[in-house]
């Protein structure tokens, strides 16, 4: 007999205080304390984190990578939003 | 860990997908750009990473048996709370392997069936026995020692969860290897006993570790595709000479006697071996090593032996469920 999948879940982790949770990795559990007691097991066994986030993997909504050129467009061709577009002159010093 | 030796491309599967797409993807690897899971490949890339990662996941659990058998009779409290450290980061290995594995759109699951159904590979290597306390020693300096040449190179494989996996498993292998040479320098350092029993292990581990880099390059039909996909980044026999080079000096640190007396360094200070028996090598792959069955049958009693708790969890979960959804309902 097959072996009944596990649902997948995604974690994140916060190094430090101060630093925003980041995605490590993932793995199944069959509920939600269960999934942080494996994350704390399998992605925190030398001090890795102070804090941890799992969540539902089909919780996710992600963007389509084949559509990243329309995705992102819109923000590469307004160079105005860089502060390197603005001239001011040398004499103002650092601004 | 332990994919050199199992990993073979499905060649090129350029009869039915765009050509077009194929071009840009190749063109992609070309300039060092990483695959992520929902981006468009090659059917037979998919296939290649999918059996290679899982096999390598495999080898990581099916890895914690030979070790395990040693965590019960440790000489010292402190080798015994290292080797359970060891034995658990394999474990954690082959998660993160799974994991990345999955992303290609295999179910962990399926892939761990396939192992138990005795239709996916695992190293060779470990289907040796662990007979002896230096055998521990030995296996943290070489296995994973070789295990630490083929995975550095994986780190900039082309397929970037594979490649993620592989940092954090480099990370603390280190840990391993160092640990099996401690173990070492205190048999060798002990009394006469203590060393011969090293030595042994030693003869004994040698040769199977040399495998574990794989067939030889001139016999290896398929690292073409994995090479110009960037799976693959060194060849078998390269990697080999390298682990070579840099154990040869640590044996001799030892004061141990490497197990090949036709063993010489040439003009280029690089160590040539004597040849290597691939037959045995074969053998140990087609499943008549010493403990293939044995470390089957382990996996297969662990897995069935699971399943009450994986079926509990599942219900306790579902309980849960459905009593909120009543909650919710009032």
């Amino acid at each position: 007999m097959a072996t009944p999948n596990i649902p997948l879940w995604e974690v994140f982790i916060r190094s430090r205080n101060g630093l925003a949770h980041k995605h490590v990795g993932s793995l199944h559990a069959t509920d939600a304390t269960l999934a942080l007691q494996a994350a704390r097991d399998i992605y925190t066994r030398r001090g890795e984190g102070l804090s941890i986030w799992v969540v539902p993997s089909n919780a996710i909504t992600a963007s389509d990578p084949s559509e990243k050129g329309m995705m992102f467009e819109p923000a590469e061709s307004k160079i105005y939003r860089h502060p390197t577009f603005y001239d001011v002159p040398d004499e103002v010093g650092h601004m | 860990m332990y994919t050199q030796a199992l990993n073979s491309s499905e060649g090129e599967d350029r009869n039915i997908e765009d050509a077009a797409l194929s071009a840009q993807f190749q063109a992609r690897i070309d300039t060092d750009d990483r695959i992520e899971p929902n981006d468009w490949m090659p059917a037979a890339y998919r296939k290649t990473l999918t059996r290679q990662i899982s096999q390598h996941a495999h080898s990581e659990i099916v890895g914690m048996l030979p070790e395990g058998n040693w965590i019960t009779r440790a000489p010292s409290l402190r080798r015994k709370a290292a080797l359970l450290a060891k034995v658990q980061d394999e474990c954690g290995h082959g998660l993160y392997l799974y994991a990345a594995a999955e992303t290609l759109g295999t179910s962990r699951e399926e892939l761990v069936d396939l192992m138990l159904a005795g239709k996916a590979k695992y190293s060779s290597i470990f289907n040796y026995p662990t007979l002896t306390w230096a055998d521990i020693g030995t296996i943290g300096w070489l296995v994973d020692g070789a295990a630490i040449m083929n995975q550095i190179p994986l780190c900039r494989c082309s397929y970037g969860p594979y490649a993620r996996a592989m940092i954090r498993v480099c990370k603390e292998e280190s840990f391993h290897q160092r640990q099996g040479f401690e173990i070492m320098v205190t048999l060798c350092r002990g009394t006469e006993e203590q060393k011969a029993m090293a030595q042994d292990a030693l003869n004994r581990w040698w040769w199977p570790v040399l495998m574990m880099f794989g067939p030889p390059d001139q016999s290896s039909q398929h690292s073409d595709t994995s090479t110009k996909w960037k799976i693959k980044r060194f060849s078998n026999d390269e990697l080999r000479q390298k682990f070579v080079d840099a154990t040869v000096p640590q044996a001799q640190f030892l004061g141990l006697t490497i197990p090949d007396p036709g063993m010489k360094q040439n003009e280029a200070g690089n160590w040539e071996y004597s040849t290597i028996d691939w037959d045995e090598f074969k053998q140990v792959l087609a499943g008549n090593g010493p403990c293939n069955r044995d470390r089957l049958a382990a996996r297969r009693k662990a897995h069935e032996d699971g399943a009450w708790v994986r079926e509990a969890a599942m219900a306790y979960a579902e309980k849960r469920r459905q009593r909120a959804v009543l909650q919710a309902a009032e």
